[in-house]
């Protein structure tokens, strides 16, 4: 095994360039377990620790641009206005500790379907920035998962910022888990409501081979709220709308059953977010004086 | 026997004592280990370190059960820095090990009985050296059909998990896949049950439970020139271990030289050996010291579990309430090795009544061989599962009556003077409705506490924390309860014994006593009262205690809720014979000085010989001057008997404990998810020693309870046997957001047979504790829940 | 490879470290500091905490490469950490904790002498942990105190709601956490006294 210490980005692309089999180590959070416990024995670990860039966040006009290693905490505490839904999965990672290391960008690599920042992501809308010697591209968030433990990077390419849509309306995250602190996702969901464009936009986590959006259950909603004049009117969503929305979210789902949950309790666990999430969100929207900042 | 049980009832002069010296018994005296334990420089078996020292590493087997056609290890001996790889071919001596049965491979020969079974070893100059030499070598295996429930154990061409059992129970057994079966019948409850005008039965599950302490499997063996071995590790019991290892090594035990080091938690878990034979057999054959740390994977794999158990019960009440009779079968998977199964049948049968008169009984447990994970010790040993059911059952006997529960149990509850299903008569306190009594009084938690900062739902107080689940939506409470009663003590007839050695001695002009016992400190704190015993009855401010090892008699387990009584006891007997031969020296010298010497009770207190009016005769530096007075004493519980095999009749236990709870609990009802608001507990504990000691106690073993109720299992694939679980990621323990406030009363009320009047108090809270949050959580939901952990799939019908 | 880093205030240099080492084994069998635990090494359990450059982080899931040139606050060296604190806000005099060569000869002594915190400068947490009776086995208590002091440093005032979430992160199996918090609230009290005194 080989330690490589990149001073800058630069030095870091070329190590990646020369080595595509090395495992950037960030946090450590993912890695450094596999390393423990002898499940991986990379030739190189790509330490990205000294590489400042990765750990700054940027809040522009329409967007946040995000640094991979941006850790949760900082997150949490300093992002809460622009990216609320990204901040509560942020409070929903592990540890203080771990929360205190880890940042998007080891959630994004490892690309597994319990990351606690991927429906936030897919809820907020966002796009991954990611770099190689021959240059950098934007991968739509949509389309960075593409399989269990799977991700749109090249062997080459390093993630650098994530760019996510500042919230234009409330935002939503839960995540269910059998303890009431630092435990991995059974099935987590986002949901952030989108009133510029009158749109909604969810993310499902840990119950698919990758994380999804419910798209259907999003259209469905967009379509409802459209034609009850709901972003205009402010009413209460009906029972019914509610439902129907839940049930969709769940159906979007296709879980397993594993040693964590069946893929039933998942599928049933993912309506029920769905629906307080909607109900929560839908809340703040009609301004019964709430920030929006998330309720936790 | 020694006839030395006599007691000093509560009250009387040993307790006037403390006011002459600090720190003795009744005090909240702080740990003697504190400090270290704060700075980081306590001694752990994992942070032994020695020059020039190797690391251990164990090959585990991959399958559950299997012939090992072929072991190769020719590529891993030729790796650079691999210092020895050795298999059950190079065993120096006995190839096998146990407790109370010899079952256990050092290393697995012909075949490999259950997942994570040790099959080869490898010594290395680091850990990542060992363990890619352990990743090169071979193994074979031709896989063996599973053994892993009653029905596949027992059916008629069923695999003997052991061939050719030859041992104490395997007489007696129906089945050699059954390592033992203990019945108990008193009266006829076939004919009670006629007079019952309810009835109701229930099956239950009860999962595998790790101890899941957080200091991990681990120690250093250091060999020694006249060809034997220092060891220093963690364990339960020294001199249990020393008899396990010394013929496994081939040595003499005088050639074992054991020394505790420091014990990160046990719980049952360290009862049984783990590492200690391995590496010192890697010690003796490479000459070098060697290191061995199991990660929490091996933990999982390292040592047994709590027994899993199916039980089926059946209670009949008249209409009034009054029990009829009860019948049950309990089932404990006891894995592929014995390990104390036998004694958790014992336990689990003789206790499987609870607290309650209950004439008419018809009881069966019996303990399995399977290729499951071995399961042993547990805090709760066996009393802890059928706790589960029959408090179950006294609540679904409640609602059938349209009784109240906790009445329900008061009105049939166990006192001083019922005579047990075994025919043992209670003959000391045994508080049973007065327990439940005070935790019903107890003022309920506020409602809705996840309100109370007046702004948005504060997450942290509702069922799913931090994970923002629910602001409240779909959020019941529920409120149960539960009592439960086990034994302290080792029981059926086994010798238990301790061993004390105490000097006394004047060091600077000041008298001072030495406690020496092998007792190990897990972290119950023993330490603090074995100093406070020994102030206490030598009048000494200073007290040494000393490093526990095989230099003095064994103290037995530090399990079983026995040490305070039994090495605790030790201390004060012995201490009582230094005392004689103190005053003995003293009356020689100084008998002529005062008539008191020869007439009046004489005690030690404040560094002086006093008359028990308090007049001081001569200071303890004037009689022993340079003097040392020395003792080492063995000391006994009262004699206990074997259960009857057929009967199950006979005065088997030492002692009985008592605690009851009652859980407050908050259910998510549609995502399943559970937060405990309260769980408060109400036990007798004979006499506090160390008050403080004895609400951590009681507060530790609660949250054990609790988390066997909603979290803890390890999940063992029926398919192949294989766990599915085993790391901190998914076997969950409670957090400190699990875990509510617990609130303890506790009462003293003497047991004029134990020392001082001690009860042990550890193990009884783990019992009643799971029970009520379970009951909790069925008011809650109106499910009946027959099954621990509670899962979030059993409240929302997603099995 | 070789690692530069300081412990405690001290510069420290391990030699011969495997690439896949993580910082708890270079502190535990390397530099002879073994306060910080080894109960998970899979950041589940809290008990190897330390802070990096002030921050607490499981020292398992710290590459000992990723430590090179940082500063390392581990519970050897609390006490003299939060004696610096409060003396010049901060440990910066490079004084503190434990010289390299007392920590190579530490080693495993049986019997050590019995203590319950006097005539040792313990830093507030520290003797408010052995107080409360929040140790029992030990274990978990290293890294519950970096945990619990550092909570304290950022909010001084914790309501048992703070204190339970900024200690999620680190397991107990014996004490049930009650006299854990009793311990935090006891050092919470303690430091407002005593900065009400100043």
């Amino acid at each position: 095994m080989d330690f490589l210490r990149p001073a800058s980005w630069e030095e870091a692309l070329a190590a990646k360039a020369e080595h595509p089999t090395a495992v950037p180590l960030s946090g450590g959070t993912d890695v450094m377990v596999e390393i423990n416990f002898d499940h991986r024995r990379p030739e190189y670990l790509l330490d990205l620790n000294r590489i400042e860039l990765l750990r700054e966040w940027e809040v522009g006009e329409e967007n946040v641009r995000l640094g991979a290693a941006v850790p949760y905490t900082q997150i949490m505490e300093n992002l809460r206005t622009e990216l609320p839904g990204l901040a509560l999965a942020s409070h929903t990672v592990a540890s203080p500790q771990i929360r205190n290391r880890g940042g998007v960008g080891g959630n994004l690599g490892t690309a597994s379907p319990a990351g606690d920042a991927h429906p936030a992501l897919l809820a907020a809308g966002a796009e991954v920035e990611v770099e190689s010697v021959r240059g950098n591209r934007f991968i739509p968030i949509d389309e960075f998962y593409t399989g269990v433990k799977r991700n749109a990077l090249q062997p080459d390419e390093l993630i650098k910022t994530v760019h996510i849509k500042k919230a234009d309306g409330p935002q939503q995250y839960s995540k269910v888990g059998t303890r009431n602190a630092m435990v991995i996702a059974v099935c987590a969901f986002g949901l952030a409501l989108h009133p510029e464009t009158r749109t909604v936009r969810t993310g499902i986590g840990s119950a698919a081979p990758t994380p999804i959006r419910a798209k259907e259950a999003e259209a469905f909603l967009n379509a409802a709220l459209e034609e009850g004049g709901f972003w205009d009117n402010g009413k209460i969503i009906t029972p019914s709308i509610a439902k129907q929305f839940a049930d969709l979210c769940s159906g979007a789902a296709n879980p397993i059953d594993d040693v964590r949950g069946t893929a039933k309790y998942r599928r049933h666990a993912v309506g029920i977010m769905a629906r307080r999430q909607l109900g929560w969100t839908w809340e703040q929207y009609r301004g019964t004086g709430r920030t929006l900042e998330g309720a936790a | 026997m020694a006839q030395n049980t006599r007691t000093v009832p509560v009250g009387t002069p040993t307790d006037v004592t403390q006011n002459h010296v600090k720190g003795g018994i009744g005090e909240s005296t702080l740990r003697p280990d504190g400090t270290l334990k704060v700075t980081g420089e306590f001694a752990y078996s994992s942070d032994m370190w020695h020059e020039d020292m190797l690391w251990g590493q164990i090959l585990r087997s991959t399958v559950a059960h299997a012939e090992i056609v072929s072991i190769d290890t020719t590529e891993a001996l030729v790796m650079d820095g691999v210092y020895a790889v050795l298999t059950h071919e190079d065993l120096p001596a006995a190839k096998n090990y146990g407790m109370e049965f010899q079952d256990t491979p050092v290393l697995a020969y012909g075949k490999v009985r259950h997942h994570g079974e040790p099959v080869a070893l490898v010594a290395a100059d680091h850990p990542e050296t060992a363990r890619r030499a352990a990743a090169k070598i071979k193994i074979e295996y031709r896989e063996l059909p599973v053994i892993t429930d009653e029905a596949s154990a027992t059916a008629p061409d069923a695999i003997l998990v052991h061939e050719g059992r030859d041992d104490h129970h395997s007489g007696h057994v129906p089945h050699p896949n059954i390592v033992h079966r203990q019945p108990i019948i008193r009266g006829n409850a076939t004919e009670a049950a006629k007079r019952a005008d309810v009835i109701v039965t229930g099956e239950y599950t009860f999962g595998m439970q790790d101890q899941a302490f957080l200091g991990p499997e681990s120690g250093l063996a250091v060999p020694a020139e006249d060809g034997g071995v220092d060891l220093y590790v963690a364990t339960q019991w020294l001199h249990s271990d020393l008899k396990q290892i010394a013929p496994c090594l081939g040595l003499p035990e005088e050639k074992v030289r054991m020394t505790m080091a420091g014990v990160g938690g046990a719980f049952g878990g360290r009862e049984d050996i783990s590492m200690q034979i391995l590496a010192s057999i890697l010690a003796l054959r490479t000459g070098k010291p060697v290191k061995m740390v199991y990660n929490r994977y091996e933990s999982f794999f390292g040592h047994v579990h709590r027994h899993p158990a199916k039980l089926w019960y059946e209670h009949g009440a008249t209409k009034d309430g009054k029990l009829t009779h009860m019948k049950c079968k309990i089932v404990l998977d006891g894995g592929a090795y014995a390990s104390s199964t036998a004694s958790v049948v014992g336990n689990a049968s003789s206790l499987s009544v609870g607290p309650y008169v209950i004439e008419d009984v018809e009881i069966e447990a019996i303990g399995l061989y399977t290729n499951n994970p071995p399961c042993g010790a547990m805090r709760g040993f066996g009393a802890v599962q059928a706790c589960f059911a029959y408090e179950a059952q006294m609540d679904k006997l409640a609602a059938k009556l349209g009784m109240d529960p906790v009445e329900l149990r008061q009105l049939n509850a166990m006192e001083q003077g019922t005579i047990m299903p075994t025919g043992q008569v209670v003959d000391s306190p045994a508080p049973v409705a007065e327990l439940l009594r005070i935790v019903k009084a107890r003022p309920m938690p506020p409602e809705q506490q996840w309100l109370a900062a007046g702004e948005a739902a504060d997450v942290r107080a509702l069922p799913g924390g931090l994970s923002n689940t629910t602001h409240g939506e779909g959020v019941v409470r529920g409120v149960g309860y539960a009592v439960g009663i086990k034994n302290v003590g080792f029981s059926e007839g086994f010798d238990d014994y301790s061993t004390a050695k105490i000097r006394m001695e004047v060091i600077n002009g000041e008298a001072v006593a030495t406690v020496h016992t092998a007792m190990a400190e897990v972290g119950q704190g023993g330490v603090t009262i074995h100093a406070q015993i020994a102030r206490t009855e030598l009048g000494v401010q200073q007290v040494t205690i000393h490093p526990a090892d095989t230099q003095v008699g064994s103290a037995g387990s530090t399990s079983a809720g026995r040490q305070t009584y039994m090495t605790g006891g030790a201390i004060k007997n012995s201490c009582r014979i230094v005392r004689e031969k103190v005053l003995e020296i003293g009356r020689r010298k100084f008998g002529s000085y005062h008539p008191a010497w020869a007439n009046a009770e004489l005690l030690l207190e404040g560094g002086k010989v006093v008359t028990d009016g308090g007049d001081v005769l001569a200071t303890l530096a004037d009689v022993l001057e340079g003097q040392a007075v020395e003792v080492e004493e063995e000391w006994r519980h009262r004699p206990t008997q074997a259960f009857d095999l057929v009967t199950g009749q006979g005065d088997g236990h030492v002692q009985y404990a008592f605690a009851a709870h009652r859980a407050v609990v908050e259910v998510d009802t549609e995502l399943g998810l559970v937060k405990v608001i309260e769980l408060a507990c109400a036990q007798d504990v004979g006499k506090a020693l160390n008050p403080l000691s004895v609400v951590g106690q009681i507060q530790g073993g609660t949250t054990q309870g609790l988390g066997v109720a909603v979290m803890e299992e390890i999940i063992v694939d029926p398919k192949t046997a294989k766990v599915r679980n085993p790391s901190f990621t998914d076997y969950l323990i409670p957090t400190i957001l699990d875990t509510p406030t617990i609130p303890v009363d506790y009462l003293e009320l003497a047991d004029p047979n134990a020392p001082y009047g001690v009860r042990g108090i550890g193990e009884a809270p783990t019992l009643s504790s799971t029970p009520a949050v379970l009951a909790a959580i069925r008011a809650a939901t109106g499910l009946e829940l027959n099954k621990t952990p509670v899962r979030p799939e059993a409240l929302t019908g997603t099995l | 490879m070789r690692v530069n880093f300081t412990v405690n205030g001290r510069p420290q240099e391990a030699d011969d470290v495997w690439e896949g080492e993580s910082l708890l084994y270079v502190l535990r069998e390397r530099l002879g500091l073994p306060g910080s635990k080894n109960a998970c090494e899979q950041g589940e359990c809290g008990s190897c905490t330390v802070r990096l450059d002030g921050v607490p982080v499981c020292s398992c899931l710290v590459a000992a490469g990723q430590v090179e040139g940082r500063e390392v606050v581990t519970v050897e060296g609390l006490a003299e950490f939060a004696k610096e604190r409060t003396e010049h806000a901060g440990c910066a005099s490079g004084t503190c904790g434990t010289s390299l060569d007392a920590a190579k000869k530490w080693e495993a002594k049986p019997g050590q002498d019995s203590q319950t915190g006097e005539g040792v400068e313990l830093s507030p947490i520290q003797q408010a942990f052995i107080d409360a009776g929040a140790v029992q086995c030990g274990f978990c208590t290293p890294g519950l105190l970096v945990a619990a002091d550092e909570m304290l440093e950022r909010n001084p005032s914790p309501t048992d709601a703070d204190i339970r979430e900024a200690l999620s992160g680190n397991l107990c199996r014996c004490t049930g956490y009650e006299k854990i918090l009793d311990a935090v609230r006891l050092a919470a009290a303690r430091q407002e006294r005593q900065g009400e005194a100043v």
